[in-house]
């Protein structure tokens, strides 16, 4: 297949490119930008006027439920809906039935990916076995079955020897840990931010603390054991801080933090609605402030969806006896518009936080327009709009935006030169 | 783009009446007023011989009580007899939920079998929230207590109590005392006394026991039960749970009771006049003197006998605005 994208505008973030050019496409590799090369017939041609052109997203974290809890999420049903948000290459979380840490489900997930995916997969494998957090899991062996890095999820280590062992052990082989920091103690029986708001409806409070004495502690013994970490879903202002301070002295951690807590603040909490649960929690509009500066300035260099897609039963109890997560994978690219839209960042450095940010925070070969590389590509119209629900691709419509009207609408994702997501 | 807040009014009708009774906040004063006085007519009837009023006759009455309660359920039970309701109570604490039934489809249930008014407790915040959202819009939902959110018949019969021993909130002085952190009814009790004007809401309580953003209640917070007291006209001592000792929050019961008890001294503090209230049951030696407890200021054991009459009060005045809705709702219907 030969494909041709006209007239269209592109904005590749990794070689800080924006201008008018065409885009040739030859065996799922990008083979020319700009001028055609001289043998080169299209077969399909696509009008990219007024249109934008991007590399396809990049999203550090979704759970995509299979195997185990296909009633929530199927690899083929989030991975369509993520076509449907723009995205091309995501990573997956451990958290399956069985749990991600053995090469078996490795395959298992690969292979259902490459049957009936519509985006590329890169596992996260487990840390530990059973995500139990104290024995370490066999991760040399994983990252060899196809794992791109390693997480614990919000499980703790058993206690911070373990966890130390853990990441010199990792730093042995050269391979990536995702952290997710979050002291269970201080978290205990939490259910929300533990603010004014959440007081008030009598909701069971997870402190500020509970993020940055984890974060602290995980940012000490990473320097320590010089392992390559990613801290993922970042929640408060203080905890991008840390980070911050950590990178100005030199270590070389990255950073992401859930589109959704760019967006919401805990007064979502006001009327109960199970779909403000997730952990860890939505917190304040200072909290938001915070990582929106973050963002803008690099040191969040990535922006996920977090997806967790939900059957209806698991949102329908009150607020505590409910399942946390929110499904938003296929907005990713309108919500971001939307922080455009509002001024929070402009649209390069929003396409740089889903593109080349991600996929260099965990060494993906992804998100760049490069000649030469995999025609992994979203093009989207900057005008357009979508309506939240209007064509909603996952299994869980656990979703606070639903009835929500986004700026921007994505017209076609492209995989390997092929389309998977199109909407003219 | 922030979501769409919901202030929606779920407890209240068409026309601004109650529906449901879910919690305090955002209800008007004028409707605080109404509820205190309603209750008061019916302070007679409960001293009739025969104590019955026909205003829920052929109305039927579910008690819905997830959590463990003895005084709230019989006086909620007495009160809705008393309005000469036929009620149906379930401890569903052993029944459904263990079997596994789902909160929802145990609500379907109990509607199928064409309850008028559900009154629910339930360990989880919210609770009342969800039932009165996904029960049929023709079910009166009343919040007997949901986790630490609300206790509003509690909150209110607590101001029928100051109102009738000390007059009108609007001059008084009133401190809470013990486990605000945990408290459904220090959380109405604040709101309720918002909304009628008190003028000098004190809260009292160490640090471990006071919620974060206290002061949205515009309440005053003390830390030293001999200043928080001085001078006030009444007392609300909270119930301190035992597990309250795991978790760091407190040492011991003892070091509590010397801190925080109300014992004659401290009670000597407050205005001469001043009275002491308590939602029960009462933790003698814990957060209060048997001797307080059972002076002539306490009015502990009143507070029974007014809620049962608040509770008439706010039974009939929800059961009559749903009655009000569906007619409307059934005009609605009959025009389209």
């Amino acid at each position: 297949m030969h494909i041709q994208i006209h007239g269209a505008r592109l904005i590749d973030p990794a070689s800080k490119t924006d201008q008018q050019a065409d885009i040739f496409i030859r065996s799922g590799k990008i083979i020319a930008i700009g001028e055609a090369p001289r043998d080169f017939v299209a077969d399909h041609m696509i009008d990219g006027n007024g249109l934008i052109a991007a590399p396809g997203l990049v999203d550090v974290a979704a759970s995509l439920r299979e195997p185990g809890y296909s009633r929530k999420g199927t690899i083929a049903s989030e991975t369509r809906a993520a076509a449907a948000g723009g995205i091309t290459s995501l990573c997956c979380t451990p958290h399956t039935k069985p749990i991600l840490d053995t090469p078996a489900v490795v395959e298992l997930i690969l292979d259902k990916a490459r049957d009936e995916g519509s985006t590329k997969v890169f596992p996260l494998g487990a840390f530990s076995q059973g995500l139990e957090g104290e024995q370490l899991a066999e991760i040399f062996t994983l990252h060899k079955a196809g794992c791109v890095a390693f997480s614990n999820g919000l499980v703790q280590f058993k206690n911070n020897r373990v966890l130390r062992r853990a990441m010199e052990y990792a730093a042995t082989f050269d391979l990536t840990v995702v952290l997710k920091s979050q002291d269970s103690d201080l978290a205990e029986c939490g259910i929300a931010h533990e603010g004014p708001v959440a007081n008030f409806r009598g909701l069971a409070g997870i402190p500020e603390t509970a993020e940055t004495v984890a974060l602290a502690r995980d940012l000490l013994l990473v320097e320590q054991s010089g392992v390559r970490a990613h801290f993922s879903q970042i929640t408060t202002a203080r905890g991008a801080q840390l980070i911050a301070k950590a990178q100005a002295r030199g270590l070389p951690v990255t950073a992401d933090v859930a589109m959704y807590q760019l967006i919401l603040t805990d007064e979502g909490l006001a009327d109960f609605s199970s779909l403000y649960h997730v952990q860890p929690p939505i917190r304040s509009y200072e909290d938001r402030q915070g990582l929106r500066e973050a963002v803008k300035s690099g040191v969040i260099s990535a922006i996920a969806s977090h997806h967790q897609p939900h059957e209806d039963d698991a949102k329908l109890d009150p607020f505590a006896a409910t399942e946390p997560g929110i499904s938003s994978i296929e907005l990713l690219l309108p919500l971001a518009l939307s922080l455009v839209e509002e001024g929070v960042f402009d649209l390069p450095t929003a396409l740089e936080r889903l593109t080349c940010g991600p996929a260099k925070a965990l060494g993906l070969k992804a998100g760049t327009l490069a000649v030469g590389t995999d025609a992994d590509i979203v093009l989207f119209d900057p005008k357009g709009q979508t309506v939240v629900g209007e064509s909603w691709q996952s299994k869980g419509s656990n979703c606070p935006f639903m009835g929500h009207v986004l700026p921007g609408a994505v017209r076609y994702t492209i995989l390997n030169g092929r389309i998977t997501h199109k909407n003219v | 783009m922030t979501p769409p807040s919901l202030t929606c009014p779920l407890q209240l009708n068409d026309h601004g009446r109650l529906r449901h009774f879910l919690s305090l906040d955002g209800l008007p004063r004028s409707m605080l007023t109404e509820i205190l006085d309603t209750a008061d007519s019916f302070l007679e009837v409960g001293a009739r011989a025969v104590k019955k009023v026909p205003l829920m006759r052929g109305m039927t009455v579910c008690n819905v009580f997830f959590e463990n309660s003895t005084r709230t359920r019989t006086t909620f039970e007495l009160a809705a007899k008393r309005l000469s309701a036929d009620v149906i109570s379930l401890d569903v604490t052993t029944s459904s939920t263990s079997k596994g039934e789902t909160l929802t489809d145990t609500l379907r249930t109990l509607e199928a079998m064409a309850a008028d008014m559900f009154v629910v407790r339930h360990s989880d915040s919210g609770a009342a929230h969800f039932i009165a959202e996904h029960v049929s819009p023709n079910v009166a939902v009343i919040n007997g207590g949901d986790g630490r959110h609300a206790h509003p018949t509690q909150g209110m019969l607590d101001m029928l109590a100051i109102r009738r021993h000390k007059g009108d909130v609007e001059n008084l002085k009133v401190a809470i005392v013990g486990d605000i952190l945990h408290s459904r009814v220090a959380r109405s009790n604040m709101l309720a006394l918002k909304t009628l004007g008190c003028p000098d809401i004190r809260v009292i309580a160490p640090k471990t026991l006071l919620p974060i953003g206290i002061e949205q209640y515009g309440v005053n917070v003390y830390t030293d039960i001999n200043e928080g007291l001085k001078g006030v006209d009444v007392i609300i001592m909270l119930r301190l749970q035992r597990e309250r000792m795991q978790g760091g929050l407190l040492p011991s019961q003892g070091e509590f009771y010397r801190l925080y008890g109300l014992t004659e001294q401290r009670l000597a503090l407050a205005h001469p006049e001043a009275i002491v209230l308590h939602p029960g049951p009462v933790n003698r030696g814990v957060e209060i003197d048997s001797a307080v407890a059972d002076c002539d200021r306490s009015v502990i054991l009143n507070q029974v006998t007014y809620g049962i009459a608040i509770r008439m009060a706010v039974l009939s005045m929800t059961m009559s605005g749903q009655n009000e809705q569906r007619a409307l709702d059934a005009e609605k219907q009959e025009s389209r």
